[in-house]
């Protein structure tokens, strides 16, 4: 590992412990913020998924190697750390850390995408659900309930084991298309509620076409809980994600994903433990990120409901 | 004059608020005695530190976030609450001195019947065998005029109505004969004809039993029929205390005259203080900012310079023997100031 | 009563038919075919054609359809492509092993979770309770199969406690007592169970805390503690006979995640059970054995939720008494 590398990690970590200390001074102004901090975790926390986001970003800087790059298959395989390479090497001589650099990108990016897609499908059928009512409503409902009694691997399972080799945009899609359903319901309940209240009231007597009362009235009302189910829902995805690449379905091999990092990794566990070892835990330390700013979201923005 | 059976001694409690504004000093400093047999009544709007103060006595404040500070006492019979060991405590707790509550449907168990619940005290400090205490259950049920009580004994108490389920808590809090029992606000959660029928029930029950009462409420009509004493609650402070017909007759605090001016119809003399005072202006402030001075002068008629910045203390009114009327008023010390103000 | 077990059963037999239709659709819209094998074998068209005659193939969809769906309920799942045998055969010798599994995932999660989150209510906020908390947090971000891995690798290759696969010890089992049988079984199941049971115990633990939490500042408890209690009945009592209320709903939300659990655990731990049958189906392509296995994991759910609603009608005196 270059100097370069080095310089850059130091880097990621400062703009990460930056944009912690920007947030916290901005939360202290208002009291949703100041809850949100009151939270031991969420320092740590916001700062783990600060750290990721920036290494995934500046990954040719941060990644001391390419990630695919097999310099010495015979000499350098499955070598343990050493300044070289920090986290050691793998079976055909790859620097784990630059994988993990790289690989930042495919988890936490499948993980955002496919939970934008999520959000977007459950929104738009929990309104349409809430708004059309009539027949509309029992069938999106019904269809929830259905995708509420798949569990969602078998769903990704027949998905692959129908279609050839799925593309990791295609398998963006399928776990974003797996996922809307609780998302769904939480906005049709909200729109519900909604719906009888004075100001939509006030603006469907205005003439505003529900399109527009969906998006200017209802949505605002729900992104609290939409905010915190999303922060929670990536970390289930990046597992998900994880769970599809060891089971040989998910992102294909040359492309580093933490999740088929383990898998490539899981044979050599006993001898070349740091294979699969820091994979591992990235998941498990963002994940953890994720539900510890997700809780302290929670109680920031509806402090009725304490739970952690 | 008999020894108390409960002896409260500047008691403080404080709650730390994790919300910004620091510590909210519910309780700062009250003292009062209960003497065996009588009913003391507390009387404050919501807000004054009631709740907290019975609370504490049975050190059933939730800590964190509150606390009771060292220097505060209560006796009871002679041994200070305050420094028992927790077996100690309990075997005082729902024993010799009971509790109930202002909201009797939380109050009860949702998954437990009623008379599993009533007989749990006897069985935990009287070591009754099951088939004994269940019938204490119902016993009690009788005792406290809930028909049926063979039957109700099992039944659960979403079954009950509001009414049903304060008898079956004062059931439950009786059923090992306490020397007092804590009734915090019993009746407010309650229709007014169901009011009565409680302070009646309770009223009867203390005579057959013989127990002290202490009796919380807002409401000073109620503290009128049934208490032998009074104490005076505002802002986690006693303002004012006397023996009932003292207190009625010659309410010498501005804010126990508010109180009697919102109470209908209870003798000639509130009826001329009404004309002039229905109800105090202003509220409670919240119990992180009680106002310097005395607590009572933003919402005082009476007050002058003094009263904001100098507080004061419980001054004995001279009526009477000595202590038995006290007054934390500067008027007090004015008396022309009153009539002046009018 | 009787009228809401009605519908709901009806609601639940209603929801697998969905999903049976779901996976039906799901089938006919995949492009390709089911017997596309490997590009660089070239393949008779007639032996395909034969093939596709075979299996139904050819006819129309909705006849392909009715016809399933009476296969289907007669218990009929189709022939599976890659093992030359009925597809319901298959699952039948994997479905028993599966269920201890879960089963057995099911006690130590349940137990262990419920324990670990009373113990932290009650001692909300102090060292123990912090402690604990970010154990089951680690625990319950970490990928199962992962968690499995290391347990694999240091219980049962380093440390050799454990077997590192399989249901039973292939060489000496048969040969064993009875007692020792047993004893081996439950040998085998330690490592997939502990896995499945610790994960599923971390997010118990959490929900289990926040409703203990919840209930320990209710009236009731206040009152309980006015009675004179010990602190020990206070919570195991009363708190926590109110807590389990929303913890039977768990229960239903358990079986989703001991399914999904189950694919994964058992593929690491060579398990024997539905879950690995499913994804070795999928590098076969053997599309009707996914299918039935998702049906019959969408099945369990189903039936699982019921049970929840059930169990929580018999727990809550609110709504048993009330529709007795
Ligand atoms: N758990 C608590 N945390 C913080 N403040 C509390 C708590 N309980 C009571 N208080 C405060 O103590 C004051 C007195 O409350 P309380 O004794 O309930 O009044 P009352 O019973 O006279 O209506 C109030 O200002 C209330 O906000
Ligand atoms: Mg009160």
């Amino acid at each position: 590992m270059n100097v370069r590398a080095w310089l850059a990690l130091l880097g990621a970590i400062a703009v990460a412990l930056a944009a912690v200390g920007e947030a916290r001074r901005l939360a202290a102004r208002g009291s949703r913020g100041r809850r949100f901090f009151r939270h031991a975790t969420a320092s740590g926390g916001l700062f783990v998924l600060a750290f990721f986001t920036t290494v995934a970003v500046a990954a040719p800087l941060v990644a001391p190697y390419p990630p695919s790059s097999m310099p010495e298959i015979v000499a350098l395989r499955d070598a343990p750390p050493s300044l070289a390479h920090p986290l050691g090497t793998d079976l055909y001589s790859r620097d784990v850390w630059s994988r993990l650099v790289y690989g930042a990108r495919v988890s936490l990016g499948i993980g955002a995408l496919a939970m934008l897609v999520a959000l977007t499908v459950g929104a738009a059928a929990g309104a349409v659900a809430g708004y059309a009512r009539r027949w509309v409503d029992p069938v999106l409902m019904r269809l929830v309930d259905v995708g509420l009694s798949i569990p969602r691997i078998f769903v990704l399972l027949m998905a692959v084991a129908l279609w050839e080799r799925l593309p990791v945009s295609a398998l963006v899609l399928v776990i974003g298309l797996t996922g809307w359903f609780g998302t769904s319901r939480l906005v049709r309940a909200e729109v519900l509620s909604l719906r009888e209240r004075e100001f939509v009231a006030a603006a469907r007597a205005l003439g505003a076409r529900p399109a527009r009362i969906i998006l200017r009235h209802v949505l605002p009302n729900v992104a609290a809980p939409l905010i915190v189910s999303a922060a929670l829902g990536i970390g289930s995805v990046m597992l998900l994600e994880a769970s599809l690449s060891f089971l040989g379905i998910g992102v294909p091999s040359p492309v580093p994903s933490w999740g088929n990092m383990i898998a490539d990794g899981k044979d050599q566990l006993a001898t070349a433990p740091w294979t699969s070892l820091f994979p591992g835990l990235a998941i498990a330390v963002v994940v953890m990120a994720l539900t510890a700013v997700g809780d302290a979201l929670r109680d920031a923005l509806d402090p009725g409901r304490e739970t952690a | 004059m008999t020894e108390p059976l409960l002896r409260v001694r500047d008691l403080k409690t404080y709650f730390v608020t994790e919300r910004g504004g620091g510590t909210a000093r519910a309780v700062d400093g009250v003292s009062f005695d209960v003497h065996p047999g009588e009913t003391l009544g507390i009387v404050g709007e919501s807000g004054c530190g009631k709740t907290v103060t019975s609370l504490s006595i049975l050190r059933l404040i939730p800590e964190p976030p509150g606390h009771i500070l060292s220097g505060s006492l209560i006796e009871f019979e002679g041994r200070n609450l305050l420094t028992l060991r927790p077996p100690e405590l309990r075997a005082i707790r729902g024993n010799e001195v009971a509790m109930i509550f202002q909201e009797p449907m939380t109050s009860l168990n949702p998954v437990f019947t009623v008379g599993d619940q009533i007989a749990e005290a006897a069985i935990v400090h009287q070591r009754l065998p099951r088939k004994r205490a269940r019938a204490r259950a119902i016993e009690m049920l009788r005792l406290v005029g809930i028909p049926d009580p063979e039957e109700r004994v099992d039944h659960y108490p979403h079954q009950l109505s509001g009414g049903m389920s304060q008898r079956v808590m004062i059931a439950m809090a009786l059923v090992c004969h306490p020397k007092l029992l804590i009734a915090d606000e019993p009746t407010t959660a309650l229709d007014v004809t169901i009011q009565a029928q409680i302070l009646e029930l309770l009223d009867r029950l203390q005579a057959e039993l013989g127990m002290a009462v202490l009796l919380i409420t807002h409401d000073l009509g109620i503290v009128a029929g049934t208490s032998d004493r009074v104490v005076v609650m505002y802002a986690g402070q006693v303002v004012e205390t006397a023996a009932t017909p003292e207190l009625f007759a010659h309410p010498l605090h501005p804010y126990t005259e508010g109180l009697m001016a919102a109470v209908p119809r209870i003798d000639t003399r509130v009826s001329q203080v009404r004309g002039r005072l229905h109800t105090i202006p202003g509220q409670v402030p919240a119990a992180s900012a009680w106002p310097a001075g005395c607590r009572f002068h933003p919402r005082c008629p009476y007050a002058w310079d003094r009263c904001t910045v100098e507080e004061p203390p419980l001054l004995d009114a001279g009526r009477g023997e000595p202590g038995s009327h006290a007054v934390r008023c500067w008027l007090l010390t004015e008396p022309r100031r009153r009539t002046r103000q009018a | 009563m009787t009228a809401w077990l009605v519908r709901r059963v009806a609601a639940a037999i209603a929801i697998v038919w969905a999903v049976v239709t779901v996976t039906f659709v799901l089938v006919h819209v995949a492009p390709g075919t089911p017997f596309l094998p490997p590009a660089e074998t070239p393949v008779d068209p007639a032996v395909l054609e034969r093939l596709r005659s075979q299996f139904g193939l050819d006819r129309p969809l909705s006849e392909q359809y009715v016809r399933y769906l009476r296969e289907i309920a007669r218990g009929n799942l189709g022939e599976s492509f890659a093992l030359h045998r009925p597809v319901a055969d298959a699952l039948a010798e994997a479905l028993p092993n599966t269920l201890t599994l879960a089963g057995a995932a099911l006690c130590i999660e349940f137990v262990l979770g419920l324990a670990l989150g009373v113990y932290q209510a009650a001692r909300a906020r102090r060292f123990g309770d912090v402690a604990l908390g970010n154990a089951t947090l680690f625990l319950y971000s970490v990928p199962t199969f992962w968690l499995g891995l290391l347990l694999l690798v240091v219980f049962g290759q380093w440390l050799r406690w454990f077997p590192v696969g399989g249901v039973v010890d292939v060489v000496t089992h048969e040969s064993l007592p009875w007692a020792g049988r047993v004893a081996d079984r439950l040998w085998h199941l330690a490592l997939p169970a502990g896995t499945l049971g610790l994960v599923g115990a971390a997010a118990t633990a959490r929900f289990e805390r926040a409703a203990m939490l919840e209930v320990l500042g209710q009236d009731y408890v206040r009152t309980a503690r006015a009675k004179g209690l010990p602190e020990r009945r206070v919570v195991l009592g009363h708190a926590l006979r109110n807590a389990l209320l929303p913890f039977v709903t768990l229960f239903g939300l358990a079986f989703p995640f001991l399914l999904t659990g189950a694919v994964l655990v058992e593929t690491v731990f060579a398990w024997p059970g539905m879950g690995r049958l499913a994804a070795e189906a999928i590098f076969r392509r053997d599309y009707p054995v996914v299918t039935a296995a998702a049906m019959l994991a969408s099945g369990m759910v189903v039936l699982g939720s019921l049970l929840a609603d059930l169990l929580y009608a018999a727990a809550d005196p609110r709504i048993r008494t009330s529709a007795a």
